[in-house]
This record gives C-alpha cells, structure tokens and sequence, in this order.
C-alpha cells in the first residue's frame, strides 16, 4: 500500500470512525473520571458529608449542652446564697444563711498551690531527664518509661490510701494537714505532668538542639535556654490538666485528712483542714434544704477558682507562645 | 611546571597561590603550605554494627575553603561531623582512627568536646535559627561561653552580623524574631551566630541545599569573604559550588565491599582545580563530568 492509498483512506473514513472502540470507552472513561473532579459532588457523596458533620456537630452540641444545663442549674439553684457570705464566712451547720467557704477556700488554695510546687520541678524534671539524658538501653530508665505510663492509669482512691500510709503516717508521718493533701495529689497528677511534659520536649526539632551543641553549648545549657522555652507552653497545657483534675478529687483528700468541718482558717503544715469538693459533699449530705442550696452555690464557688488558676496559667502559656 | 596555575576564581578571587597544585607560585617559586589546621588519618565512623566510612585521609589546611563533595550517601556530611565531635550526638556512632587538631587528637579522652565546638563552628543544611529574637540569636553562643557587659554583647552581635553580610538588613529589627527572616537571610543568621564566638573553622553541611540561586550567591559570596579570617569546610551536593568557591576538593564515592555492605569512601582529593580539569581517577571523571551521581 503507498502512502498516497493511505491518505485516501483516512480522508474516506469520518474521523471519528477512526478509533477502534476499545480507544473510545477508555477516553470517554477518562473523561468522566477527571470530570469527577470538578462537578459537584454527587448525591451519595452530599449525603455522607450531611451525615458525618451532623454527627460531629452533635457530639459538640451534647458536651455543650451538659456543661451550660449543669452550670446554669447551679446559678438558679445556688442564686439565693451567692453573696459575700459565701467567700467570706466560715462553714456553720447552725445557721445555713451566713455559712460560708472561707475555709475550704483557703484549704483549696494552700494544697492547690503546694501541688504546683510539686509539681512543676519534678513533672518537668523528670520529663528532662527522660528525654534528654536517659539512655534508653538502659532497663531501668525502660522501666522507669513503663510505670510511669501505668500510673496515670491508677485510680486516685489508691494514691489516697498511699498518702494515708506513706505520707499522713509512716515515712512522712506530717499528720492530717494541707501539706499531706497536697503531696497526695501532686503524686496523683505527676504522671500527666510528665507525660504532657514529655510530650512538648520531643516536639522540639532537634535541629535547634543541634545548633545549640554546635555553639558550644552544654546539654544542660542547651535544655535551659532553648529547649524549655519552646517547650514552655506544652508543658504548661500538662500543668492546667493536672491542676484541674487536682482541683477537683475529693476521695483521696478524704483519706489524707481533708475532715468535712474546720471552722478556723487553715495552716500548711498543721491543724485540720478542709477543700471545697470535701465541703461540698459534706453540705450536700445534710438534711436541711437550706445546706444543698450551698452546696450548689460551692459548685459555683469552686468552679471560679479553677477558672482564676487556670487563666492565670493560660495567660502565662500565652505569653511563652506570643514571644514567637 | 606551574606556568598557569594563579587561578582567579568565577567570583574574582584569586586564591593563594600557594594552593596550586605542587604547591609553587604562579612563577614557579616554591612557597609553603599554609599550615595544617586538620589532619585526617585512616578515619572509619561505625553506627551501630554498620560501618558507614572507611579509611577516610585527608588535610585541612589554615584559610583554605576545602570542599567535601561526591553522591548521597557517600558520607561526607559524617566526616564533616567527625571534625566537631558533632557525631558524639548520634547514638550508636563510634570513630576510630585519628583526628588531629592543630597537631592535637581531638578524641582523646582528656579532650572536652564541648570546648572543641566552640573553637569549630558549624552551619548546618537547613537554616535553624533558634526561637528567639535575632539579637538573642547571635548573642547565644557568646552568653553560654559566660557572662558579659552588655555593651561588648552588642558590639559582637553587630560585628558579627557585619561578618556576615546581614546587619543592613537587620539592624532595625534586632528584637523581632528569628523566623520572620527569609530563608537566605536565615542561613547568614546561622552564620552570623557560628562567627560571634570567633571560632578558628567554619565547618558547613550543605549551606545553600535550602536556598534559592540567589540567596546561594550570596552565602557563597560570604564563604569567600569569611576565608580571608576562617577555614572553611563545606560539605555540598553541588559540583558547580565546589569549583566556584573551594581551594581543595575531596571527592567521596558510596561503594559495596565484598560481602555487599555500602559505605563511603574517599576517591579522590587534590587541588580544585586539578580535581575538576584532570582528575586522576576515573571515577572522579565520571561523577564531575555528570555521568553518574
């Protein structure tokens, strides 16, 4: 055949007769698969997004809706007791309208705060020298990895039953004071402080540490001024959670001598004390209408001093985050 | 035999003579080496059972930029990291053979590593500038070296962003952070915080692999101002790189020992010049001349 017979050919046949039918099934296959790509979705595809976000949006909306039905219950309920008596007067089980939180206030501060000054050197050092000095070959710093894994797993009633053993008696024997309930809870939440500790230190690239060593720099230089810093507010995220949940446990106080009823200002390291969930049960308990109405204002009470100590945390993490 | 051997670079520097290749001037007088800052003997780094370099030899040699190049993987940025005992970081790395120092072994044992990095500074492939303001940045190493009036801080961090071509740039800004800089400028931030501790070499794992051509330019522009007052090293994937700045050139290849185990060699390391108009060995050749690599 001459490429003349060709040419005639090809000018015979319409041009589109020219593709075998294979050809023309796979292009028009093609065609459809890249106008998947910019025509709207199909109906299938609308019908699962509708769903999905239905479900994400409930699952919002419950929390949501729990938290503000719990909080706006307390401010009707507890509405008739919320006055300066609250903060300001002292528990009483005679006359229920000028009993106050004044004590378990302070209770709750002074175990709070000693919780923090556990907790922050010992979460954050402990968290430095796993992740910085420990060399992981090593079966005891594996081990040391491994528990402290578990013990964030331990209910707090055992940490109590610990404190009351080690810490009330025994070893510590401090007796039934602020300082052993706060010990107790520092070892309850010492584990989320290390592992959100933990956490933040390795989220920090390596080439920052790397430069550092280059400088001349030591390892404990480089942690100090490069590495804590850009961990700072990580850590800090660990801190809040584990002050919250401190905040609020009642039973392994109750076991380290939180007693229900101190009617004079609390000291640290003696004499009875008393925290804000321990005092709210205890109004809870009582007979008297008068006494559950405080212990729904308390509900209020204590939920204002977890949002004072934790904003004043946030306001610090963001300060360390702003930097950069 | 040196008839045409002053050679001026791309850029317009013109090298030491002394670095032609038998080490004579352009006319032909002997002149000596300038001297030895490392000597490199029968170097082999192991990590884990794997050995990743073996017999590595070379010189080093006071105010010359000398260039590492060769393939991914033929561990030249490890023996770059040998030269700091940055490769003490690396778990499971171990280095036998000898790393001299000015005539010291800088891995024997009563030899702080610490005070070697400080004495031997490095920029690394992707600029990393700490967090903090590129004040804080440059003043770091001077601040853990120990404390210092505030007035000689502030004159060694604008010397040395002066250094490091970067202080017009940056001298309004002193206080904002180190990240809102471009990339280049980052990398000549690096360099900048390196040249603070006015360290005696300047050891650079591919600086310009992160940078666009002319942010390259300029870093290679600086290399060649820094030679007058540093040596340099520089590990780079860039041949072009090499032959514009280095005086010396060391070629490094991966190869298969006999039980199929890759490690990296050194091929081949002469003069820059000698390296990229008439290598001795052929592999060399093939890998310059782009046929492999």
């Amino acid at each position: 055949m001459t490429t003349g017979e060709t040419q005639k050919i090809r000018e015979d046949r319409p041009r589109e007769r020219r593709t075998t039918e294979r050809t023309r099934l796979a292009v028009a296959g093609a065609r459809a698969a890249g106008q998947g790509l910019y025509t709207p979705r199909s109906a299938k595809h609308r019908v699962t997004n509708t769903l999905f976000s239905a479900v994400l949006f409930l699952g919002l909306g419950t929390a949501l809706v729990a938290l503000t039905a719990i909080i706006g219950w307390a401010l009707v309920e507890g509405w008739p007791r919320l006055d300066a008596n609250l903060f300001l007067a002292g528990p009483s089980t005679i006359n229920p309208e000028e009993a106050g939180f004044r004590t378990a206030i302070i209770g709750t501060v002074y175990v709070i705060g000693g919780v923090i000054a556990l907790i922050v050197p010992l979460g954050v050092g402990a968290a430095i020298y796993l992740e910085e000095f420990a060399d992981r070959e090593r079966w005891y710093n594996r081990f040391i990895e491994l528990n402290i894994q578990n013990l964030a797993g331990v209910p707090s009633i055992v940490f109590g039953i610990l404190g009351l053993a080690f810490i009330v008696r025994g070893l510590g024997n401090f007796g039934f004071v602020a300082a052993a309930g706060s010990m107790t809870l520092a070892l309850l939440v010492l584990p989320t402080v290390i592992l959100a500790s933990r956490e933040a230190i390795r989220a920090v690239p390596s080439s920052v540490r790397n430069g550092s060593l280059a400088l001349g720099a030591t390892l404990w230089q480089t942690v100090w001024r490069n590495v804590l810093p850009a961990a700072a507010p990580g850590i800090l995220t660990g801190v809040i959670l584990g002050v919250a949940r401190a905040i609020g446990e009642a039973a392994p106080l109750l076991l380290v001598g939180a007693v229900t009823f101190v009617v004079y200002d609390p000291s640290f390291f003696e004499g009875g004390y008393s925290v804000l969930p321990v005092q709210i049960y205890n109004y809870a308990k009582r007979p008297q209408e008068e006494f559950h109405v405080m212990a729904i204002a308390g509900v209020l009470v204590m939920l204002v001093v977890l949002m004072l100590i934790n904003s004043f945390a946030i306001w610090l993490r963001n300060r360390y985050e702003k930097k950069w | 035999m040196a008839v045409d051997l002053t050679v001026t670079t791309a850029r317009g520097r013109t090298k030491p003579a002394s670095v032609t290749a038998d080490g004579s001037d352009a006319l032909g007088e002997p002149r000596p080496l300038p001297p030895t800052v490392f000597d490199v003997s029968d170097l082999f780094v192991t990590y884990g059972s794997h050995r990743a370099v073996r017999e590595v030899s070379l010189t080093v040699h006071e105010r010359e930029i000398t260039a590492l190049i060769g393939p991914s993987g033929c561990g030249k940025s490890t023996v770059l990291r040998c030269l700091n005992r940055m490769n003490d970081q690396v778990p499971g790395a171990r280095v036998t053979g000898k790393v001299a120092y000015y005539g010291e072994d800088l891995y024997a044992p009563q030899v702080d590593p610490i005070e070697v990095r400080r004495r031997i500074g490095m920029v690394f492939q992707k600029p990393n500038p700490f967090p903090k303001s590129i004040y804080e940045n440059v003043a770091y190493g001077l601040r853990v070296e120990g404390r210092r009036p505030k007035s000689e801080l502030d004159d060694r961090v604008e010397e040395a962003l002066t250094g490091a071509a970067l202080w017009d740039e940056v001298k309004d800004k002193l206080k904002e952070s180190g990240f809102a800089l471009s990339g280049g400028q980052q990398q000549r931030l690096c360099i900048a915080r390196a040249i603070a501790v006015r360290p005696e070499v300047l050891l650079m794992d591919e600086p310009c692999s992160a940078l666009d051509p002319i942010a390259t330019a300029k870093v290679e522009d600086l290399m060649l101002k820094l030679a007058d007052e540093f040596t340099i090293v520089i590990v780079t994937h860039n041949m072009q790189q090499a032959a514009r700045v280095s005086d010396r050139t060391a070629f490094f290849t991966a190869e298969n020992d006999s039980e199929g185990v890759r490690h990296g060699r050194l091929v081949e390391y002469d003069v820059t010049d000698k390296i990229f108009s008439n290598p001795a060995d052929r592999r060399t050749e093939d890998y310059i001349s782009g046929r492999f690599g």
